[in-house]
């Protein structure tokens, strides 16, 4: 049994909506800023979007063109593996299922890559069927940098992990490839409600 | 913890007797972990403010009021509290007045960076070494100079205290009132030939300016030791 | 907050590492795999805001080393350094 430091309570609001939170999560105020690395910097007219791997013909799209694409409003609530929990968090963003439409491939698995080199893997079913977006505003303004803007990649039902901040392109895999957090432990699905956290979970 | 000593108003030292502490080096840490009763923890590092010849150990923290550790700390804890502490630690970020006596110090911090630093300065008092010894402070106002009648106290003898106030002065303040540069580095460091050792501890933004200053202005990278905060005012 | 004050150093890892080599590590030197760079623990770059700890070059910014700390199990990446000296 760990050592109770008396009166401790941390930076948590009250558990009202603790039905909303998965198992070892812990509701926040703010909004945290998690980082591997440097902040990437692109700017818009370099910026640009790929749908690449096993695919009959890998799609690009610049900053202008993304934006034309259509998008929506969502409301989520977000769940980081490092306990905290953000309920009714509001993104605009472009479905990930309009980014494959006419896409053929035989993959199951994609690669999400971003700036700077971090990666994420996910099925390809995880991401379409309304399930994940690549979102450029939260809360109703531009994304900051810190949390991954210009755009990153949205998929609430995951580990936040899998939200790829500074996100550039998926790439279609056959096979279920390891991106940067799941080669060194974390679970290569991260279901929050199965806390899948880590290998073996 | 057998004593809080306020310092400032945002700024107070928790004076810790621990059982079978092993003793520690000028320029350590300690990790400090909290547990709530639903299990909850939150971890954080703290420079011992306190030197080597003391056996308490003092931590001074620096009250954020958006932070989730500080308030606790600088707000709850109470005399007879204790607390779960992993330490001392650290061997980079270290002084020892017994290692080259002669070579002179330089020390930069910024804010709440100045706890390490305060600890060599003390540990250089209570060894009687005559090192000569530098300490650059930035501060935003006088009223947040951490250990200020102390420093008065202990500066003269080798050592030399510089204060840059970056937000607000008193009437009649002579001394720098901004934040660091080239120039206020060019200006209180030791001249390159002698081959100072220099401490620089702070924010990120803070310790990155310092360094880089030092480097153009031709101190070696191998003599300058960094040890950065994060925002949250110390290493999480 | 400044983003960049999301980048510390070796000095806040010092504890982690001091439990996972048992020995003081931010004076132990690292050289990068990526670019040869030859430097102290203490003064890497280190990212601890994240999942895990992701340790990075400061003159490349390659990742050198990440450490994920599990239920009962740690996770060390070292493959982003070539050599580590020790001081016995």
């Amino acid at each position: 049994m760990a050592f109770i430091s008396r009166g401790f309570k941390g930076r948590r609001s009250s558990a009202a909506d603790s039905s909303r939170l998965p198992p070892g999560q812990y509701l926040t105020t703010g909004f945290p800023v998690l980082s591997a690395g440097p902040t990437p910097h692109t700017p818009l007219e370099k910026w640009s979007f790929s749908i690449t791997g096993e695919v009959d013909q890998d799609r690009t799209w610049t900053w202008a063109e993304f934006q034309a694409l259509p998008a929506e409003d969502i409301t989520a609530d977000i769940h980081c593996v490092t306990k905290w929990s953000k309920l009714g968090t509001r993104w605009t963003g472009v479905p990930v299922s309009a980014l494959l439409e006419g896409v053929e491939s035989a993959a199951d698995y994609v690669t999400a890559f971003s700036d700077g080199g971090y990666t994420t893997n996910l099925p390809l079913e995880d991401l379409v069927g309304g399930k994940a977006w690549v979102a450029f505003q939260y809360d109703g303004q531009p994304l900051d940098r810190e949390h991954g803007g210009p755009a990153r990649l949205l998929v609430p039902h995951l580990y936040l992990w899998k939200s790829a901040k500074w996100v550039r392109g998926l790439r279609l895999t056959l096979d279920d490839r390891p991106g940067f957090w799941e080669s060194n432990g974390y679970n290569m699905y991260g279901d929050p409600w199965r806390e899948q956290r880590y290998w073996g979970d | 913890m057998r004593e809080l000593i306020p310092e400032t108003p945002h700024v107070s030292t928790l004076v810790f007797e621990v059982p079978e502490w092993p003793g520690h080096l000028a320029g350590q840490h300690v990790d400090v972990r909290l547990t709530a009763e639903d299990g909850y923890q939150a971890q954080r590092s703290y420079s011992i403010a306190s030197p080597p010849e003391d056996g308490a150990v003092a931590l001074t923290v620096e009250r954020l009021e958006e932070g989730e550790v500080s308030p606790y700390l600088v707000g709850e804890v109470r005399q007879g509290d204790q607390l779960e502490l992993r330490g001392p630690i650290g061997g980079y970020f270290v002084w020892q007045a017994g290692s080259e006596p002669q070579r002179p110090v330089l020390l930069i911090g910024g804010g709440s960076g100045v706890v390490p630093l305060m600890a060599m300065i003390r540990h250089r008092h209570a060894a009687g070494a005559g090192t000569p010894m530098r300490l650059l402070y930035s501060s935003r106002s006088l009223e947040d100079v951490i250990y200020r009648a102390e420093l008065d106290r202990l500066a003269g003898g080798g050592l030399a205290i510089v204060h840059t106030l970056t937000r607000s002065r008193p009437p009649g303040w002579t001394g720098y009132a901004r934040r660091l540069d080239r120039e206020m580095l060019a200006e209180v460091a030791w001249p390159v030939t002698l081959g100072a050792a220099i401490f620089i501890c702070g924010p990120t933004s803070f310790v990155e300016t310092a360094s880089a200053g030092l480097v153009e202005l031709g101190y070696p990278a191998a003599s300058i030791r960094t040890e950065r905060f994060g925002a949250t005012g110390g290493t999480s | 907050m400044k983003q960049s004050d999301l980048k510390l150093d070796g000095n806040a890892i010092a504890g982690v590492l001091g439990e996972i080599f048992a020995v003081e590590m931010t004076v132990a030197e690292g050289t990068c795999a990526g670019c040869g760079n030859v430097a102290p623990m203490g003064a890497v770059d280190v990212y601890v805001n994240a999942p895990g700890i992701v340790v990075r070059c400061s003159a490349c910014t390659q990742v050198l080393m990440t450490i994920v700390r599990g239920r009962d199990r740690t996770w060390l990446d070292l493959s982003g350094v070539r050599r580590l000296e020790l001081r016995s």
